[in-house]
Parts: structure tokens; sequence; C-alpha cells
């Protein structure tokens, strides 16, 4: 079981959120090219190592989290709400 | 190599089997080959067997960064069907069908190929509509499919729980020419025989980087020196980004996922077929060994991961789906299950195609179904590679199909990998 530490919630097991995908991407702007749009919308890096990921805590507070974590051990380094917003307000609260 | 046959059996059992000769052969590299396939699985071994047998190309080198077999060729379900409905999947699997019905002739090794009917259950009207869509277009294309009512499913199959009332059993669908085979014996198999028509079979024989020369890959470098290769081709189904970003191709679309398989203790004849139930959430196909185990897995662990080993919310996972579909199986204890890690597409569907490089192939993406592809996978990956262009039927299994928007989605999923199982 993997351990994810939910900002709002406490640690949780990660049977309570449902995993999102790679937390890199940038959409481009709706009038670039369609090359631009496949890449963003269907071409990943796949690391193989520690990424940045999002996840739902879908079983819990419904918030959505950046996490970073191995691909391979599963460790996990951080997590933080996904709005950048939401995490000056977590930091802030300390 | 000796050659399997009755004449050899006995003139052996009468020699207390001292004349058998080795299976393949353990070389040292050669500087260079014709053809160098990375990733000694099923489908880089059978590519290499069919570069010599089709194509005549026989100096030819099969990379295997562990031992062959090792891999997902050792990590999966063994169940073999061709019950695809999107144009050139079933075309494609059909043909992998039939190359699996004479394999153990073709490769003078019994892969223990069992066409024992890949029985896909159906618990609604919805659901019955929608699978005997599919299993009409198969019939369309000359593909085998019936349904069974619940009747004939009874009577073919007794024991499953006909009393589930929120999900009660309708019929199923069927293929009856479709089974399971031996995982281990078709790696062996194919290896045999490309080492027997002069394919070179380099295990513990890691990729470690490529040198690039007028845009084309010039060598590879790799744990037992520095080897060159006319053509390369990638074979790596789970790695297959790794290889990409070494040779400083970028992206894929392509997400790596684990997914997991089950193997009870032995029991008696229980399931004579391939047993496949999914709905409400859950996924689980199950069938019996020849040894008499039960081999049966479920969904993906659903979320991205390399690692070789599974976690405990699916093994719960996978153990309620069978207790609802098999309660007979309440008290059977698991042997052993593992993990193997798949390319995972943005539509689900595989890659054999060309690459920005132009020396170098690629094969990839298998999402679930890497096995039963395993021989047509070799078989038009060797027609790439030889006539540089794919056949029709592969000719849109492509990294460029996503900005066509010809995507070749089975399940209609859309573009998140984990989805398409």
């Amino acid at each position: 079981m993997i351990r994810i530490n939910c900002p709002y919630c406490g640690e949780r097991d990660h049977s309570e959120f449902s995993y999102g995908g790679d937390a890199t991407i940038n959409y481009p702007s709706l009038d670039a090219s369609e090359k631009e749009w496949t890449e963003a919308i269907f071409f990943r890096k796949n690391i193989k190592g520690y990424q940045f990921e999002t996840w739902h805590h879908s079983n819990g507070c419904r918030m959505w989290l950046v996490v970073e974590r191995s691909t391979v051990t599963h460790e996990i380094k951080s997590v933080k709400p996904c709005h950048p917003n939401l995490q000056k307000v977590v930091e802030n609260n300390k | 190599m000796t050659k399997f046959n009755a004449w050899n059996v006995i003139k052996n059992g009468l020699n207390g089997q001292s004349y058998w000769t080795r299976q393949w052969r353990d070389p040292e590299p050669k500087s260079s080959y014709d053809v160098v396939i990375i990733g000694g699985g099923l489908h880089g071994l059978a590519t290499a067997y069919y570069l010599a047998k089709n194509h005549n190309i026989k100096n030819v080198a099969v990379l295997e960064k562990g031992w062959i077999g090792g891999g997902n060729a050792g990590r999966n379900t063994t169940i073999v069907r061709s019950n695809y409905m999107m144009p050139g999947n079933h075309e494609f699997y059909e043909h992998s069908l039939k190359l699996w019905e004479n394999l153990s002739h073709e490769l003078n090794y019994n892969v223990m190929f069992s066409q024992r009917a890949h029985v896909s259950l159906f618990h609604s009207p919805g659901a019955k509509d929608s699978v005997s869509r599919i299993y009409n277009i198969m019939r369309l294309h000359g593909t085998d499919a019936e349904l069974w009512d619940l009747k004939t499913l009874k009577k073919k199959i007794p024991h499953l729980n006909y009393h589930n009332s929120r999900f009660p059993i309708l019929g199923a669908a069927v293929q009856k020419r479709a089974g399971n085979a031996r995982h281990d014996a078709v790696a062996w198999g194919y290896a045999r025989a490309a080492d027997t028509l002069g394919v070179d079979i380099l295990q513990n024989c890691e990729v470690t980087g490529f040198t690039r020369k007028n845009g084309n890959i010039e060598s590879i470098q790799t744990s037992k020196g520095i080897i060159k290769g006319k053509k390369i081709g990638f074979a790596v189904a789970g790695n297959t980004s790794v290889l990409w970003q070494m040779a400083e191709l970028g992206n894929l679309p392509i997400e790596s996922h684990k997914l997991q398989a089950f193997v009870s203790e032995a029991v008696k004849p229980l399931l004579d077929q391939v047993v496949v139930y999914g709905v409400g959430g859950a996924h689980f196909y199950i069938s019996q060994s020849d040894k008499g185990s039960m081999v049966f897995g479920g969904d993906l662990d659903w979320y991205k991961s390399y690692a070789q080993r599974g976690n405990l919310p699916m093994v719960q996972d996978v153990a309620e789906a069978a207790m609802a579909i098999f309660p007979s199986l309440g008290r059977i204890r698991l042997l052993r299950h593992w993990a193997g890690v798949m390319d995972m597409t943005m539509d689900g569907s595989f890659f054999i195609c060309k690459t920005p490089i132009s020396n170098l192939y690629l094969n990839a993406g298998w999402n679930y179904g890497g096995f039963k592809a395993s021989p047509a996978s070799g078989w038009y990956f060797a027609d790439l590679i030889a006539n540089e262009s794919p056949h029709n039927y592969v000719q849109n299994h492509n990294l460029e199909r996503f900005e066509k928007g010809i995507n070749i989605d089975e399940r209609g999923a859309g573009p998140d990998p984990k989805l398409h199982g």
C-alpha cells in the first residue's frame, strides 16, 4: 500500500485516491497548432524515476493533489494541493 | 539442434537421454549484424524467427537484458483470442490466432496451445447487445464467434454463480477457437527455431546507449560491448519510453502500468474454458493450467509504475471478483502472484511502425494483450523491417494516428492509458 499524506486530511491509504496522470502538462492556447495539441493530449514523458503526478482524493476530501513519487520504488517525496492559491493557503496555515 | 520427433525420442530413450543437444547457442556478440532486435521477449524472438524464415535475413541478433522468457513473456495469463472489432485489429489478431493454430508444428516445439474456448459473460440486456455487435462484426470477417444462452452456459460451466441477484449471468459471448498456451514453451520454441536459422540470442546483454551518425543509429552500447546494426528494432514492452528517450526521440503516447496475475495451488479439473467477467467496475479472467493451477488476473494497479510487483488493493479486488463469479474458489490457496509492466497506449492499440530515425523500427504498446499477439507481431514487424513499408493490416498502427484523428480505440475510453483494459 502506498500512503499519501493529504494536506487536508492527513496520511491515508492510496486506495482512497485515484490516480490522475502527469502533472507537468501545460495545455497550449486554443489557437495553437494541431501538432502542439496532439503533443499535450497524447504524448507523455513516461518517466522512470521521480515524477510529478496528480491524484484525486476521491474517497476523502475530493481535492486534487500534486504528488512527487518514484515510479520505480513508489516512494513519495512531496504532496501539495493542485491549485497554486490553495498551496499558499495550506502553507500559511502551517 | 536435435529435432523433436518419435525416432529421436525412442533413440534417446534407449541411450539414457544423452544425445540431445542444447536448445540454442550462447554466442559471443559479433561486431555487426544486418538487424538487431532489442528485447528478447516473445515479440522480439518471433520477429527474429520470421526475419530469418520469411525474409531470409539471418544475420540477426536479439539483445535481452535478462534471460529470455523472464520479462512479460513469463508474466501473463497466457490467453489467446481474436475477438477484436476495429479495422486493422481484427485482421491482425485473426492472423495471429491462425499462426497459433499451427505454431507447435511450425517451431517443432510443443507450445501446448489449447483451443478450449474463451467465454465472456454478460449480465444485462445492454451488455448482450453491445457484445453481439462486436461478435457479429467478427463473424462478418470470418472469425468464429457465437452467443451462448443461459441454458447452454449452465450445461458447459455448471459451477459459476448463477444466483447473483445484483449481476445475474444472462449468457456469454464465446470464441471457441480461442484458448491458451504455455508461455515458456513459446519463448523457448521461438528461440530454438530462430537460433537454428542462424539468429544470435544474446542474453544478459543490456542496452546502455546509442551512437548516432547522419541521423541514423550507428551502433548500440551494451553491457557486452558495442554492437552495430544496419537496422534496429525495439521490442521492449514496458520499457519502450526509456529506450525511446535513450535514443533522444522525446515523448511517446505510452504510459507504463503494472498488471498482476495470480496462480493458485493445483486442484482437480474444474474449468475447461477461459472465463471472463467484467461488470460493475470489476474485471476478472480465469483459466486452469494443465498442471491444475487456477491462473487468473484482473485490472491494472491503477497508477503508473515501472515496478514489477503488485500492490495489495488489487489482490483484494481480484479475490472479490473471483468470489462473485466462482464461489467454489473460496478456500483455494494462492501459490504466487506477480506483476508485469505494460505499455498502456493512449487508444489501447499497439504500434508496429517506422520512427523518426530511418534505420529504427518500433514494436510497442501492447496494453493487456501482448501474449496472444506474439506470432503476428513478429510476423508483421519482420515484414516492416524487411520491406520498409507496413503491411495493410498495420498501416495505421503508427505514432501519427493521433494527430490525424484516426485513433484505434476498441473500447472508446479516450486518451487515458490506464482505462484501456
